[in-house]
C-alpha cells in the first residue's frame, strides 16, 4: 500500500513551506547505486528507485474525480520522467507532511496546481546541480529529460538513479523560485492519461475502503437511531450474544458529537453477514422524543409560516428594491422548492481499524481524513500522532465522504476490541438514512423589468434550516447569487428554522438548488421581457468586465467569461431561440460555481404520461488556461451532466417521518439508470487567461435549469419544485 | 455446512450457512472482494457474477443456491475470450470513474455479448439497466461495449 512512501520522520527535515505545500526532504536515508538497493527519497513525493523507476506520491483522495492520476502528472512534468517509468502511489494521510489532502470544493487543480509542479521542479533541481558537480560543469550546460540529466557538448549523462544519493544532500530550494517550465515545453500536461487505478479496476482488484483484509479481521455491523438525536434506552444483548458468530455487543455515539450520549448499538461478528443478521434481535428501543418531531409535514408548514412574515435577515441588500418594484412597467412573482436529497455513494459507509497499545490505524474510504484523525482524536481521547490512517480509493464521494461519522464509529468498536481489526460496513438502508443530506429550501421570489424589458429590481426570501440567525451546514444562499451583485436594488432576505436533521455537502452545494431557482426563474423574467434566456442573460451581464469580491460577501466574477460560454454554447447547441412543442423542447442554463463558468443546453421530449426524457445535451466550460488531462476533463462533465439529470428527473426526494428518513434502498430513492441517459453529452472548452481550476463539480448545476427551461418549452408548464413529477405533466 | 462450488474453473468447498449470500461467500469466505455490495435487494447490479453463463446478482442468490453450478467472477472473466474484449475496451475507453460498480457492469456487458455479439442500442440499454453507475459514466459504458462487439459507433448493429 503506502509503504514505499511512508516517511521516517526521524530523517525528515522540514526545508520550506510555500504556497499551501509542505515540501519535505529526507536528507539521511541510506543509499547505493547497485540494483536491489533501498530507493532514495528525494522528497515526501517522489522516490528513486536503483533501477531508475520512480514512485511517485499520490496525496489527495480518490473518488472518481481523477486526482490520483493529475496531481502525479503534475509532479513528473516539472520532474521531467517519462509516463512509462513511473509508479504512482497513494501517500498516507498526514497533516504533518502533506497540505490539502481533501477531495472537496473542486479544490484540487486551483490549490495544488502549481505547489505539485514546484515539488518535481525542486527534486529535478537537486538532481541537476548533483550532475553538475559530478561532471564538473556549469548547470546551465545541462539538459534533462526521460530521467536522465545530459551534457550535450560532452555527450555525457547520469541517471537519476546515478545521482540520487548525491542529489538527497543537495540543499532543498525554495520552492517559490524554482524555475517551472513553459507550457511549450510540456509533456504530460495536456495530454490524456487513462485513470492509473482503471485496469485494477477491471480486473477487480481490492481497491476499495470496504475491500480491506486483515489478518484476523472482525466485522461490526451497527445499529443507529433512526431519528436524528434519539439515545439508546434498551437493547437485548443477551439475545444478539446467542447469535451465530457473534463477538461482542458495542453501544457506541455515531453522533458525530463527541460529547453526545450512545445513539448506536454495534455487534461483532466473526463475518459481517453474521453481525448484520443479529440485528434482527437487538430490539432496540430509543429515547427519542424529542427526536420524532421533525417531519417533513412540520418543515412545509413552518416554511409557509415564515413566508408571512419579514425574512430574519439580510444575505444581499442594495438600494430599495420595493422601491423599485413599485415602479417597475412589468413584475414577475413565483415561488420555487427542492427537497431533501441524500448522496447514494454506491459503496456504502465503510472504515476499517486497528486498535493496539493505544495507537490506531484506519484503512479509510474517506475524502476528508485529516478531519477524521481530528475528530477520532477527541472521541477517543488520543493524541493526533497516535493516529495513522492509511486512504483507500473511494466508491463515490460526493461530498458525502467529507463527514467522517464511519472513522469514529469504527474507532469506538475497534477501542473495544484492541488487537483485532475491524471492519465496520452500512447496508444501503443505513447509509440513506445515516446520512448528511443536501437540505431543502424555499423561495419566494419578485423581480422588476423597466420598459425596455430590462431587469431594475429583484427580491427573494429565502426559507431555509438553522437557528441563532446562522444557516446549518450547506444550508445557506450567497451574496453573490447571480444576478444581485450586478443590479442596483436588490434584496436577498433569509428565514431559518430549526432541524435535528443532519445536512451536508453534496457535489456543488448550495449551487446544485441555486441554479435550478436563479436560473428558472431568469427563464421566467426572460419570457416576460419578450426574449430567450441566452440574450436576457447577454443584457444583464452586459459588458465584459470583472465584478470584484466584496470581502466577507462574495468572490468576484467575470461577466466576459460567463458571456463567452453562453455564447459558444449557443453556437454548438445550434440555439435558434425558444423551441418546443409536440412534446420536444430545448432548453438552457447557466452557472459559475467552484470556479468555473458553465452553460449547458438540453434537449429532451415529454412522454403522454409526463415522463421526460434528455435526449441531449451540449456543455460549454471555461475553467482556465489549461486542460490537464483532457479525456477524464470530459468524464467528470459528462458525469455531473448525468448526476444533474437524475436530481431532476429520476425521482429523488428524501422525506421525514417521526424523525428519520423514509428512504431505504434504490428502489425508493432512484439512481439515473443507462436508460435515462442521453445519447450524447457533447463538451467545449472555452480557454481563458486564468490559472486552471476544478471540475468535480460546475458542470452540474446548470443542466437543472436547463431541463426545466426546456419542460416549459415543451408542455407550457413551469417546473417551480424538484423533482420532477410526471403526472403533473401528463 | 460444507457446501461446494465451481468459482473460476477451481473446486472450491466452504463451510458456511447455506443461506448466506453468494455475494458474501466470496468477499469473506473465500477472499475474493471484485464482486461488490451496493445494495443487497439485486436493484444496484454491483454483485454480478454468471452462474452458468447468466447474469446473476450474487446479493440475493444464496451459496446453496449456486452448488454444483459454474460461477465466473470479475477476477477470471478476462480469461474468456468475450471478457478480454470488454476489459480491454472498458480499460481503453477509460470507463471508470469511482470504478465501485464497474465489475457488475463488465460482467452484465460480457454477458450480453456471450448471448447476443451484435446487440443494438435498445438491446444494450435494456441488458444494462439493472447496473447503477453512480458516477454516470453511461455514455462510456455503451461506446465501451459497441467497441467491443466491433460495432462502428454511429451505425446501426
Amino acid at each position: 500500500m503506502s509503504e514505499a512512501l511512508e516517511l521516517d520522520r526521524r530523517d525528515v527535515i522540514r526545508a520550506s513551506l510555500i504556497g499551501g505545500a509542505t515540501l519535505l526532504f529526507s536528507a539521511k536515508v541510506a543509499i547505493a547505486e547497485t540494483p536491489g538497493a533501498k530507493p532514495v527519497m528525494l522528497n515526501a513525493h517522489v522516490r528513486i528507485n536503483a533501477d531508475n523507476s520512480f514512485i511517485i506520491g499520490a496525496q489527495n483522495p480518490e473518488c472518481g474525480q481523477g486526482i490520483k492520476t493529475m496531481l502525479p502528472m503534475l509532479i513528473m512534468e516539472e520532474l521531467d520522467v517519462d509516463w512509462a517509468q513511473c509508479h504512482i502511489e497513494q501517500t498516507l494521510s498526514d497533516g504533518k507532511i502533506y497540505t490539502g489532502q481533501i477531495a472537496g470544493g473542486s479544490f484540487a487543480t486551483p490549490n495544488h496546481f502549481l505547489p505539485m509542479r514546484r515539488i518535481g521542479a525542486a527534486a529535478r533541481q537537486m538532481l541537476v546541480k548533483a550532475a553538475a558537480t559530478r561532471m564538473g560543469v556549469p548547470e546551465d550546460q545541462l539538459t534533462t529529460g526521460s530521467g536522465k540529466v545530459t551534457h550535450a557538448a560532452t555527450k555525457r549523462s547520469l541517471t537519476y538513479a546515478q545521482l540520487a544519493p548525491d542529489a538527497a544532500k543537495v540543499p532543498a530550494p525554495d520552492l517559490a523560485t524554482v524555475p517551472l517550465k513553459d507550457r511549450a515545453q510540456y509533456k504530460h500536461i495536456g495530454k490524456s492519461r487513462v485513470g492509473v487505478d482503471t485496469p485494477a479496476i477491471v480486473a477487480g482488484k481490492p481497491l476499495y475502503g470496504i475491500d480491506v483484509t486483515l489478518p484476523g479481521m472482525v466485522y461490526a455491523a451497527v445499529e443507529a437511531c433512526p431519528a436524528y438525536g434519539g439515545t439508546i434506552a434498551s437493547f437485548d444483548e443477551a439475545a444478539v450474544k446467542k447469535e451465530p458468530g457473534v463477538l461482542a455487543v458495542i453501544p457506541i455515539n455515531s453522533s458525530y458529537d463527541p460529547k453526545g450520549g450512545n445513539d448506536a448499538v454495534a455487534i461483532v461478528a466473526t463475518s459481517w453477514w453474521l453481525a448484520n443478521k443479529a440485528r434482527a434481535v437487538l430490539k432496540p428501543v430509543w429515547n427519542d422524543a424529542e427526536a420524532r418531531q421533525n417531519s417533513t409535514a412540520g418543515f412545509a408548514a413552518n416554511a409557509a409560516t415564515l413566508f408571512g412574515q419579514a425574512p430574519q435577515a439580510d444575505i444581499l441588500r442594495k438600494g430599495d428594491a420595493d422601491k423599485a418594484l413599485a415602479g417597475a412597467a412589468k413584475s414577475v412573482t413565483a415561488r420555487y422548492e427542492y427537497p431533501f436529497i441524500g448522496h447514494a455513494n454506491l459503496e456504502p459507509q465503510n472504515c476499517t481499524a486497528l486498535f493496539k497499545d493505544g495507537k490506531i490505524e484506519f484503512w479509510a474510504p474517506s475524502q476528508a481524513p485529516e478531519r477524521g484523525r481530528a475528530l477520532v482524536s477527541e472521541m477517543l481521547g488520543i493524541p493526533p500522532e497516535a493516529i495513522k490512517i492509511n486512504m483507500m480509493r473511494i466508491g463515490g464521494g460526493f461530498g458525502r465522504r467529507l463527514m467522517v461519522d464511519y472513522m469514529a464509529i469504527v474507532a469506538q468498536i475497534a477501542k473495544a476490541m484492541p488487537g483485532r481489526p475491524v471492519k465496520m460496513i452500512f447496508t444501503r438502508t443505513d447509509d440513506m438514512r445515516h446520512e448528511f443530506f443536501r437540505p431543502g429550501g424555499w423561495h419566494s421570489l419578485s423581480a422588476g423589468l423597466d420598459k425596455d424589458g430590462k431587469l431594475i429590481a429583484l427580491k427573494d426570501h429565502f426559507v431555509s434550516f438553522g437557528a441563532d440567525g446562522k444557516p446549518v451546514q450547506a444550508a445557506g444562499m450567497g451574496a453573490g447569487e447571480f444576478p444581485g451583485p450586478l443590479l442596483a436594488d436588490v434584496n436577498y432576505g433569509v428565514s431559518y428554522m430549526k432541524t435535528n436533521v443532519p445536512t451536508g455537502f453534496l457535489r456543488a452545494p448550495t449551487s446544485n438548488a441555486m441554479a435550478f431557482v436563479f436560473q428558472s426563474f431568469l427563464d421566467e423574467i426572460a419570457l416576460a421581457a419578450g426574449v430567450d434566456l441566452p440574450e436576457f442573460m447577454r443584457r444583464t451581464l452586459g459588458e465584459p468586465r470583472l465584478i470584484p469580491a466584496v470581502q466577507g460577501q462574495y468572490g468576484e466574477f467575470h461577466t466576459g467569461r460567463a458571456l463567452n460560454v453562453i455564447n459558444k454554447v449557443c453556437e454548438i447547441a445550434g440555439w435558434k431561440g425558444r423551441e418546443g412543442g409536440n412534446g420536444k423542447g430545448r432548453g438552457f442554463g447557466f452557472y459559475y460555481s467552484h470556479r468555473g463558468y458553465f452553460a449547458e443546453v438540453v434537449d429532451i421530449t415529454v412522454s403522454s404520461g409526463g415522463a421526460v426524457h434528455v435526449d441531449k445535451v451540449w456543455v460549454a466550460g471555461d475553467v482556465g488556461n489549461q486542460i490537464i488531462n483532457p479525456i477524464n476533463a470530459v468524464h467528470q462533465v459528462q458525469g455531473s451532466v448525468i448526476d444533474g439529470i437524475g436530481q431532476a428527473l429520476s425521482g429523488q426526494s428524501v422525506s421525514f417521518v417521526n424523525g428519520a428518513a423514509n428512504r431505504t434502498n434504490f428502489h425508493d430513492y432512484p439512481l439515473p439508470r443507462i436508460t435515462n441517459a442521453p445519447s450524447d453529452v457533447v463538451v467545449e472548452w472555452v480557454m481563458s487567461d486564468n490559472p486552471p481550476t476544478g471540475l468535480g463539480e460546475p458542470a452540474l448545476p446548470p443542466v437543472i435549469p436547463a431541463i426545466a427551461n426546456a419542460i416549459f418549452a415543451a408542455t407550457g408548464k413551469r417546473l417551480r419544485s424538484l423533482p420532477v413529477v410526471p403526472a403533473n405533466l401528463a | 455446512m460444507a457446501t461446494e462450488l465451481t468459482i473460476n474453473g477451481q473446486a472450491r468447498k466452504v463451510d458456511t450457512d447455506p443461506q448466506k449470500p453468494l455475494l458474501w461467500v466470496l468477499r469473506e469466505d473465500l477472499n475474493m472482494p471484485g464482486t461488490k455490495f451496493g445494495c443487497g435487494m439485486a436493484l444496484c447490479g454491483a454483485c454480478t457474477v454468471h452462474i452458468d453463463g447468466q447474469a446473476t446478482r450474487s446479493c440475493i442468490t444464496p451459496v446453496s443456491a449456486a452448488a454444483g453450478k459454474k460461477i465466473t467472477t470479475i477476477e477470471h472473466v478476462a480469461t474468456t475470450p468475450v471478457g478480454k474484449k470488454v476489459s480491454d475496451a472498458w480499460t481503453e475507453l477509460d470507463v471508470p470513474q469511482c470504478g465501485y460498480c464497474q465489475a457488475g457492469q463488465i460482467m452484465s456487458a460480457t454477458a450480453l455479448l456471450n448471448s447476443k455479439p451484435k446487440p443494438s442500442d435498445a438491446e444494450i440499454d435494456a441488458a444494462m439497466n439493472g447496473n447503477i453507475c453512480r458516477c454516470a459514466t453511461y455514455v462510456r459504458i455503451r461506446a465501451a461495449i459497441k467497441q467491443a462487439a466491433g460495432i462502428k459507433e454511429g451505425t446501426a448493429a
